[in-house]
């Protein structure tokens, strides 16, 4: 709307600027989150994940090898040569030391002159000679103190334990597969539920219905809090008890309300026409509602279903009230990070990782689906 | 069984349940109760078809009345009794000893404090990103982005930003950015700058915008012979206490900033910082609302008819007075429905205060104190108190939408 009035607004710069930094701000903590479930424990305890990208700085207690059986007799001095790190690491030192009082006293390429110890020259790749007398050059290994910046590296390595690893504490593989059983029903079947309660609402007249919507349009608002304990000492009492019955029941009844009130507000919208003609075809009320209003009210159903998945992918209160029973066996993942945050609450790289397992469904799901799950916002909010 | 296995077999009789109850109850009552055919056939059809709202109806209403109505009653009496008498009638004992607790009020207080900041915070950055991104070419990228945290619980949300607010030891590298940031400031002119005199101007001009909000609601009072309705007076007499109380708070906040001394060069446990660790909280929130503020209110922008803006520009309007003069006051209903929903949220808030202090350090609000008192101190009488106050937050909103519902459908 910028050129309405034939006039180029001089604001463009400002809001493409204001634009990028709102973006920004808004990416900066998930992105935090993802970077960091990729580093190594090292990694994440010696910088931020911002710094990431760039070389790190660490300081390390390495050993020279062997002498008993690396050194090479030179004239008559000995030398034990070799290199400080693992082959192919691509580590540069930047200063060195032989005692942990003084860890920065030699730059790389200085020569140590250590007394009884004989000499040590490090280089920056880590590469050193150690020359001495044959009585300098004995014993174990001369201890390096070395300063050297690594470069970034990532890896799935955190992926492996909070996965595969199948370590009780950290392991999300079973809080995965629970979640899963958790939402997929919970998600279904409230569906079919309300398509039905929806259709009656909106196109049977019966007398009573403006009072009904009216009750539903209550309910959306009924906060849960209240259904914990009368429904517990409900489920406790009729024998379901704690469990996957329990809270789908509840996950169903509490989708209800927004189910039924989006489906209706579609289906009222749908041509009035079509279903006049079926009936006067001779159609029944099952047969239309199954072979026009069903198939016709696709996007609604798309809509309430990503609503309903991401809200019991992602719930913590119902699935501990009516699931999760003492022996942990049907945790889900919120809980298991709960859990981990407090058992584990020093361990970022665990903790980002689990974090990252179970957001990154609802991630794609949002992104597969967010045409529907705006359009099902809009419906529900806007009136 | 398997779980997994249980639960396909869950889908299998729910979705076929309800699809053979739905087939074989029309059937039932075509054929046999009420069949179509011979001497009363048209009486019979007429019959049929005022049951059958009823049998269309019949398992939403069942899960409704059970998981949400009898609930409510059921808590209020729970509220009423008390469980280790038996369940005897207490009247309102629970209710008296839950507002003898302290932290009971530290819960109201904080949980008013997320009512006024959250919903207000969120509106603003969503009208803003809104704004914004309608207006350049890669507005939709943004957006996506900026949506993209409602699609993470409020658990995952408690965990990015813990990673965020992490405090270590002063000698160690600091892994959070809020403190990485923190240990920036010296003392000197840049910080006096940044973090007393940015602040100071951030909360003037806040308390500016609510005296102005306040001024607004204030003049159909000063003006004669103004007419208005009972509840539209109470309403504004409501929203001028409060517009009163944040000027009043910012104000002193103010005042707050230039005498504290900060403690430059320490890294901050920011979460146990008492009154400030409520706003922490409240960010993740904020981030993750501002995208739904943000994809409504866009949706009602692009909605405004183009000749209003128009005739502004032609009449000389520059670009601010055009979208708080012209764009934002045919938005007014949407903004408020946006306000209302998000408020519908925050006083339902539990997540991500369980997952970052538990209420600890004085972060308690309504919904932890009540399942604190529910599953932890299991005193189902004041749990069952403090949800009935919850509800009754809630329920101006209730009445309000059901008014809104049943005034559209005439």
């Amino acid at each position: 709307m910028d050129n309405i009035a034939g006039t180029k607004s001089s604001l463009t710069w400002a809001v493409h600027l204001a634009t990028l930094a709102l973006v920004l701000l808004w990416v900066f903590p998930t992105l935090g989150l993802f970077i960091s479930s990729f580093r190594t424990v090292d990694q994440i305890n010696t910088s931020g994940w911002w710094a990431s990208m760039t070389a790190s700085e660490q300081s390390e207690v390495l050993r020279t090898a062997n002498p008993e059986e690396m050194r090479v007799a030179d004239g008559d001095m000995f030398v034990v040569s070799g290199n400080l790190f693992e082959e192919g690491s691509e580590k540069v030192i930047s200063t060195w030391g032989t005692s942990s009082l003084n860890i920065s006293a030699y730059e790389a390429g200085d020569t140590a002159d250590m007394g009884d110890d004989g000499t040590l020259t490090v280089q920056e790749d880590g590469s050193y000679v150690w020359r001495g007398t044959d009585e300098q050059i004995s014993g174990r290994g001369e201890r390096v103190f070395v300063t050297a910046k690594a470069p970034p590296e990532f890896t799935l390595a955190n992926y492996e334990q909070v996965l595969l690893s199948g370590d009780s504490t950290d392991s999300m593989a079973k809080a995965f597969f629970n979640t899963l059983t958790v939402t997929i029903p919970a998600t279904i079947i409230p569906i079919v539920v309300a398509a039905f309660a929806a259709y009656a609402l909106a196109w049977m007249d019966f007398p009573g219905r403006a009072l009904l919507i009216a009750m539903v349009v209550g309910l959306l608002v009924v906060p849960l809090q209240l259904a914990l304990i009368p429904l517990l000492r409900l489920h406790l009492g009729i024998g379901i008890g704690k469990g996957y019955l329990g809270v789908w029941l509840a996950h169903t009844a509490f989708g209800l309300p927004l189910a039924i009130y989006l489906l209706r507000n579609y289906m009222v919208g749908l041509p009035r026409d079509i279903i006049e003609n079926a009936r006067v075809d001779g159609a029944t009320d099952f047969q239309i509602f199954t072979k026009i209003i069903l198939p016709l009210s696709f996007p609604a159903l798309a809509s309430f279903a990503i609503f309903q998945f991401l809200w019991t992918w992602n719930d913590l209160l119902v699935a501990k009230v009516f699931l999760i029973d003492a022996s942990g066996d049907t945790t889900v993942m919120t809980n298991q990070i709960v859990e981990l945050l407090g058992t584990r609450g020093g361990n970022w790289e665990i903790l980002a990782t689990a974090a990252f397992v179970s957001i990154a469904v609802p991630l794609v799901v949002f992104f597969a689906m967010q045409k529907y799950l705006v359009r099902g916002m809009l419906a529900g909010s806007v009136k | 069984m398997s779980p997994a296995l249980q639960g396909l077999i869950t889908i299998l009789i729910g979705v076929g349940g309800c699809l053979g109850y739905f087939y074989f109850s029309n059937q039932l009552l075509d054929k046999v109760i009420f069949p179509g055919k011979g001497p009363n056939a048209g009486r019979n059809i007429n019959r049929a078809n005022q049951v059958r709202p009823w049998l269309f109806l019949l398992p939403a209403m069942l899960f409704l009345s059970l998981y949400l109505l009898y609930p409510v009653v059921e808590t209020l009496r729970l509220s009423l009794t008390d469980r280790d008498a038996g369940g005897a009638f207490v009247g309102l004992t629970n209710y008296q000893n839950m507002f003898g607790e302290e932290k009971f009020w530290e819960a109201m207080r904080n949980n008013m404090l997320w009512l006024f900041v959250v919903p207000a915070a969120s509106t603003a950055f969503g009208l803003l990103a809104a704004q914004l991104t309608d207006r350049i070419k890669w507005g939709a990228i943004a957006k996506s982005l900026i949506f993209m945290p409602m699609a993470i619980s409020f658990v995952g949300a408690s965990v990015i930003f813990r990673l965020i607010y992490v405090a270590r030891p002063t000698d160690q590298a600091q892994i959070g950015v809020l403190n990485a940031l923190w240990l920036q400031f010296e003392g000197g002119a840049g910080s006096f700058l940044v973090l007393k005199v940015l602040p100071a101007i951030v909360l003037l001009s806040f308390a500016a915008m609510v005296a102005y909000v306040g001024y607004i609601l204030l003049k159909p009072f000063l003006g004669r012979g103004a007419s208005y309705s009972t509840f539209g007076s109470v309403l504004r007499v409501a929203g001028l206490a409060g517009a009163g109380y944040l000027v009043v708070t910012s104000l002193w906040q103010v005042v707050e900033i230039f005498t504290t001394q900060l403690s430059y060069g320490e890294p901050q446990q920011w979460l146990t910082i008492p009154f400030y660790n409520n706003f922490f909280l409240m960010i993740v929130l904020i981030w993750i609302q501002t995208g739904f503020a943000m994809v409504i209110l866009s949706a009602a922008l692009r909605g405004i008819p183009e000749e209003t803006v128009e005739a502004a520009i032609v009449d000389g309007a520059n670009p601010f007075e055009v979208f708080f003069q012209v764009k934002v006051p045919q938005i007014m209903g949407t903004i408020v429905v946006v306000w209302t929903t998000i408020t519908l949220v925050v006083l339902k808030i539990f997540d991500i205060v369980f997952a970052m202090t538990n209420g600890q350090w004085e972060t308690q609000v309504l919904a932890n104190y009540m399942f604190d008192k529910l599953f932890r101190a299991n005193d189902w009488g004041v749990g069952s108190a403090s949800a009935i106050v919850i509800m009754l937050l809630v329920s101006p909103i209730l009445v309000w939408n059901v008014y809104n519902a049943r005034k559209e459908m005439r």
